[in-house]
């Protein structure tokens, strides 16, 4: 059985340079590769264009590298959390592409199932259809989306074996197993990182074959963004 | 005049048995509260839940499980989980039976915006643009003026749209109106209390009266 498995989040973001584009999964604060983002913290990487749903908070998540100004450019469809980024767009600091959220998603899909464009509806008519090829299929008119191209993905996910194989817990899936599947490099840090054959392999989101390298994450803060209860 | 349970209490009625639901942030979120018994949904949330129940016991949420809102949320018996991605597949093959979302401005075609003030707020379009665009059945929840008093219900959008020719049905505080294929808005019901006259002053864009118009049964 192949080896994926890394030391630690230092060894696992090896090779990631300045100006690189990196897939970074999680939906909000749910999901989010913790120990990868205070690694990249500390490593110091600039210019990068991130691919990420949202921006985190001000003080957590991709906020953090937004804050040591880390980020050239972010492509997400909705960042309404986050004032330091708001603030860095507005002044021109920050590149910015808005995408529709499943056009994002599928984007990254894609890059893992090797289709190089499709067809969407989101955005017809709108200023997202601006340079983009329109086609008209059965008198329905749809955008060309490109897949991404990043040159590494960073996802967190619940289990992970030495494989490489991973299977996310709850709604922590969201953009994790799309990107999981989209990097030419795909980095995964996981909760319990298992020997091989301990996964049911009939349970496994995500194969190994698109994982490069996976670690044990630890310290999981798991931050909630909008605690909504109701009393009992 | 409706509040915004009122809202939601109306647009309630338009869910059938059976359906597959998307509900939005806002008013659209209270339209689950409203649901009447014997009436069997699944609510989807596109981060990637169908079935998703109520908020959890405190001391029970759980930061994995979350919806599209970011509220932490709970899942119901016979609630399945999936990717993003797969979430967004089942809206674009519309599988998803109707959207309700909200709005800041319809146009009398049916176009939406909801997303941009430009110089003012750019948050982003999250999946509204994808819902819109693929949606079987739109229902937007609003108020029918902003809170400069001007009508949101306009014969073109002024800000950047989310999408073109697709809400089906407004309830707004005043009243539930049908966009018409043709175009314009048709009066279908008042609030209780709501005067046509007043549907009237606060629509800016075709409004189609076509005699007597009901008060909303609620």
């Amino acid at each position: 059985m192949i080896n994926k498995v890394v030391a630690n989040a230092d060894e696992a973001l090896k090779g990631i340079e300045d100006g690189m584009t990196i897939m970074m999964g999680g939906f909000g604060l749910c999901g989010i590769p913790e120990n990868s983002i205070t690694a990249l913290i500390k490593k110091g990487t600039k210019n990068l264009t991130c691919i990420s749903n949202n921006a985190g908070v001000d003080d957590f998540g991709l906020g953090l590298l937004l804050q040591t100004k880390q980020i050239k450019k972010m492509i997400s469809s909705y960042v309404g959390e986050n004032a330091e980024f708001e603030r860095q767009m507005l002044s021109g600091e920050l590149e910015v592409d808005l995408i529709p959220q499943g056009t994002l998603a599928t984007r990254c899909l894609m890059a893992g199932y090797g289709i190089p464009f499709f067809p969407t509806p989101a955005g017809v008519g709108t200023e997202v259809a601006n340079g983009k090829q329109i086609i008209n299929w059965k008198g329905r008119d749809y955008l060309m989306e490109e897949a991404f191209e990043a040159d590494f993905a960073i996802v967190k996910a619940w289990k992970g074996d030495t494989a490489g194989n991973l299977i996310f817990k709850s709604t922590a899936r969201n953009f994790n197993q799309p990107m999981s599947m989209g990097g030419k490099i795909t980095i995964a840090e996981v909760e319990e990182l298992v020997p091989a054959g301990q996964l049911q392999p009939d349970q496994i989101h995500t194969p190994g074959i698109y994982v490069h390298r996976i670690f044990q994450g630890n310290n999981y803060e798991k931050r909630i963004e909008q605690r909504t209860v109701r009393k009992k | 005049m409706l509040d915004k349970n009122g809202i939601a209490k109306r647009i309630a009625k338009e869910v059938k048995d059976g359906m597959y639901v998307n509900l939005g942030i806002g008013i659209p979120t209270l339209v689950a509260n409203f649901i009447p018994e014997g009436i069997n949904v699944e609510l989807q949330s596109e981060n990637g839940i169908l079935g998703m129940g109520h908020f959890p016991f405190e001391g029970e949420e759980d930061a994995d499980l979350i919806n599209a809102g970011k509220q932490t949320v709970t899942l119901l018996d016979g609630a399945s989980i999936f990717d993003s991605a797969m979430s967004f597949g089942m809206i674009r093959a519309q599988k998803v039976d109707l959207t309700i979302l909200g709005a800041m401005e319809v146009s009398e075609s049916g176009d939406i915006a909801n997303w941009k003030i430009p110089g003012k707020m750019v948050k982003g379009m999250g999946g509204a643009m994808d819902l819109v665009a693929s949606a079987k059945n739109i229902i937007v929840a609003m108020q029918h003026v902003n809170k400069a008093g001007e009508s949101k219900l306009l014969p073109k959008c002024e800000l950047p749209l989310t999408g073109i020719k697709c809400v089906k049905k407004i309830v707004t505080e005043l009243a539930v109106l049908e966009v018409l294929p043709e175009g314009g808005f048709k009066l279908l019901e008042r609030a209780p209390g709501v005067s046509v006259e007043e549907i009237k002053k606060a629509t800016a864009g075709k409004l189609i009266i076509e005699g007597e118009v009901p008060e909303m049964v609620i």
